[in-house]
């Protein structure tokens, strides 16, 4: 019962209602113009028959009198075509004709009449209906001109039923149709439900089904499906980065305990102090990745996106490697910059030049083999719609296969860990990039890295 | 003039000016604000403290401290109001908010409210310490000086010449900016965030220590050939020019 109810409710079965009775209306109107040219216009083209020979058989009486119209008569009765005549006196007796007796509906007015006969086939007397016109004539003579229009009525009939039958299925079909249709949909709405209680309920695999069809619901169930997917993705991403943190976090505080319990145990004011300043270190270095942790959580949650602000990008890359360019000099090698003109993106100022900051650290840090000196080449240029920063070293590089790994968080290729750095920067660097709607690419330099930073155009006014 | 003044000192033998602060600090975490008064004492300042907002608005509306430390979230009142009541009442303090929500749109905010300097939390205390001297000094401040003088170094903000004993220094504009922060905070310690902030506007940490080898550029610009460095690295803390 309460399915039944269920299915009142649903919009497909209230659509469907609404197209059984359009239906309907059509289906109708079809059957009425078809009954209309048959059966009526049958009707009517008798009555024309009638009238004229009526018309015809006074014309013959006003001009031949009595004996032509009784030839005339007696000629068309004998012919078996249903057709009906009497000519009857004043009294109301026949004079000539095929019906036996006047009938009993005729008024004494001209008019239509209708009445039973009966008309023998073989041996079995059948009752038809007889539709006449009753004139009068001059002389007291009254004429009654007719025809059996049993076969007609049948005819009518038949067709009556036969329309109201067809609407009848019609009305079957559509009803039982719509119902199918919206119960079909209705489970598979139900299979969706169904679906998404059980992936609430901690079943992250499940998927809501697909019938294959490519309707609005698999698209529906599609879309839904890739949402998860994605969910799926960053879940495990997260669960990862959470495995990462609690391992980076854990090694320097271990570090931390041990030396203090070693100074503890040493009872000396030397060890103390070392220890101390150790510790403090340890902490600036814990704190450091927190913060490098949160900015690449509010970057990808995007929430700063309000921030972003029409800047030129080339003011900002030549601030950031004016900053490390004396550092580079410092270790013996050149980082040159060429960004020759504007590069007008919409940007948050400060995460864009961290980015960047990011990217020249990096190079510096792993961008030229052991032994030799740095050579970093920046630039900045404007392709089509797009405005791309480079940041290139001679170093060893970074294998393809690596080069999406990296991104993530606290991965650093760097296995041993000797070098500082706690495998955040590209990740900040990605993080700042999609909040900017623009994409960082890693690329061979041949050798050495190209990192790429990819930042939509920003014309003014648009 | 200083005999024998090192390039490299410890925060003990740094020779800063001291002016004496009174300080308020409105901070609800009272280990916290216990450690600050100790620092502050330490370090020759005087500091108050008021454990949650209302009690610290009715105190600061005194008007009667150098400067004060304010934290953001507070019980009763919240440190953006505070600071925004005493703003609106027109005592003028030089206010340091101090934060765990440090990122960059928050700082704005601060700003905005009327704070005139912004630190996450957790910071060291020579940082803080540094920038509630900092905004003390601002106080005496006067813009108008279109030369400033630190020891034997002179600079002409409107030439923009550098001269140490009558002697030119030349410097790139960076230089130049980074001298003028330094001279303008002579004889105090300025850390390399505040360097960072200041010089090149930067609210963020650059991983790499590249103020160090900006900072010893400069030092062979303006130390080379004299026998007094004027620019001393303070161990620990930051970096400073010496007043005489």
């Amino acid at each position: 019962m309460r399915a039944n109810f269920k299915l009142l409710q649903t919009s497909t079965f209230r659509l469907a209602a609404l197209y059984l009775v359009l239906f309907a209306i059509s289906v109708g109107a079809l059957l009425a113009y078809v009954y209309w040219n048959t059966a009526v216009l049958l009707e009517r083209q008798t009555d024309e028959t009638i009238r004229a020979e009526v018309q015809g058989l006074a014309d013959f009486y006003r001009l031949r009198g009595l004996p032509g119209i009784l030839y005339t008569i007696q000629r068309r009765s004998s012919a078996e075509t249903g057709s009906i005549y009497l000519l009857t006196d004043s009294t109301k007796k026949r004079v000539a004709g095929n019906l036996d007796s006047f009938p009993a509906e005729a008024a004494t007015e001209e008019d239509w009449i209708e009445f039973p006969i009966v008309v023998r086939r073989g041996d079995t007397p059948e009752r038809h209906v007889a539709r006449a016109y009753h004139a009068n004539l001059t002389g007291g003579y009254e004429l009654v001109v007719g025809r059996d229009v049993e076969a007609l009525r049948q005819f009518a009939a038949i067709i009556r039923r036969t329309l109201f039958w067809a609407l009848a299925i019609a009305m079957v079909l559509g009803l039982g149709g719509g119902l199918l249709m919206s119960r079909n949909f209705l489970r598979r709405v139900d299979a969706i439900t169904a679906a998404s209680r059980s992936i609430m309920g901690g079943n992250m695999a499940d998927r809501m089904p697909v019938s294959g069809t490519n309707d609005e619901l698999d698209r529906l169930a599609l879309a839904l499906n890739a949402m998860l997917d994605q969910i799926g993705r960053l879940m495990a991403g997260l669960q990862e980065v959470s495995s990462n943190v609690a391992h980076d976090l854990k090694t320097p505080l271990t570090r931390v305990k041990a030396r203090v319990e070693g100074a503890l145990r040493s009872g000396l004011k030397k060890e103390y102090r070392a220890a101390l300043e150790k510790t403090v270190e340890e902490s600036d270095r814990l704190l450091q990745t927190f913060n490098a942790l949160l900015s690449i959580a509010r970057a990808e949650a995007g929430q700063s996106r309000s921030a972003l602000e029409a800047v030129d990008a080339r003011t900002i890359l030549a601030d950031v490697a004016e900053l490390y360019e004396p550092m580079a000099e410092e270790q013996g090698g050149r980082l040159r910059i060429d960004a020759p003109e504007e590069l007008p993106v919409l940007a948050d100022r400060q995460l864009l030049a961290q980015a960047i900051n990011n990217l020249i650290d990096n190079a510096l840090k792993y961008g030229a083999k052991s032994g030799e000196a740095p050579e970093i080449a920046v630039s900045g240029k404007a392709v089509d719609n797009k405005v791309i920063i480079s940041v290139a070293d001679h170093g060893d590089g970074i294998p393809e296969a690596e080069r999406a790994r990296v991104i993530e968080r606290f991965v650093r290729l760097d296995q041993s860990r000797t070098r500082p750095g706690n495998g955040l920067g590209l990740s900040l660097v990605a993080g700042v990039m999609k909040l900017h709607g623009g994409e960082l690419t890693l690329e061979d330099n041949h050798p050495g890295l190209q990192a790429k930073l990819i930042l939509p155009l920003h014309r003014s006014g648009s | 003039m200083q005999p024998n003044a090192q390039t490299h000192v410890d925060l003990s033998e740094a020779e800063t000016i001291r002016r004496p602060m009174r300080v308020l600090i409105i901070e609800d975490d009272r280990e916290a604000a216990t450690w600050l008064i100790k620092g502050l004492a330490e370090s020759g300042h005087v500091a108050d403290h008021a454990g949650d907002g209302e009690e610290g608005l009715g105190l600061a509306l005194e008007g009667r401290h150098d400067a004060l430390i304010v934290d953001r979230m507070l019980p009763k009142l919240d440190g953006l109001d505070i600071i925004r009541k005493i703003r609106d009442a027109g005592v003028k303090t030089p206010v340091l908010i101090l934060s765990a929500l440090a990122d960059v749109d928050e700082r704005v905010k601060g700003l905005r409210a009327g704070g005139d300097d912004y630190l996450g939390k957790p910071y060291s205390f020579s940082e803080l310490l540094a920038r509630v001297e900092g905004l003390g000094r601002r106080k005496a401040d006067q813009p108008q000086a279109t030369k400033l003088r630190a020891a034997d170094l002179e600079i002409d903000l409107l030439t923009r010449n550098v001269t140490r004993m009558g002697r030119p220094i030349l410097l790139q504009p960076r230089e130049f900016k980074l001298l003028e922060y330094l001279v303008r905070n002579a004889g105090h310690i300025v850390t390399r965030t505040m360097l960072l902030e200041n010089v090149w506007d930067y609210h963020f940490d650059p991983q790499t220590n590249v103020i160090d080898v900006h900072m010893s550029r400069l030092r062979s610009k303006i130390d080379k050939g004299f026998d007094e460095p004027i620019l001393q690295t303070v161990r620990g803390a930051g970096y400073m020019i010496r007043a005489s």
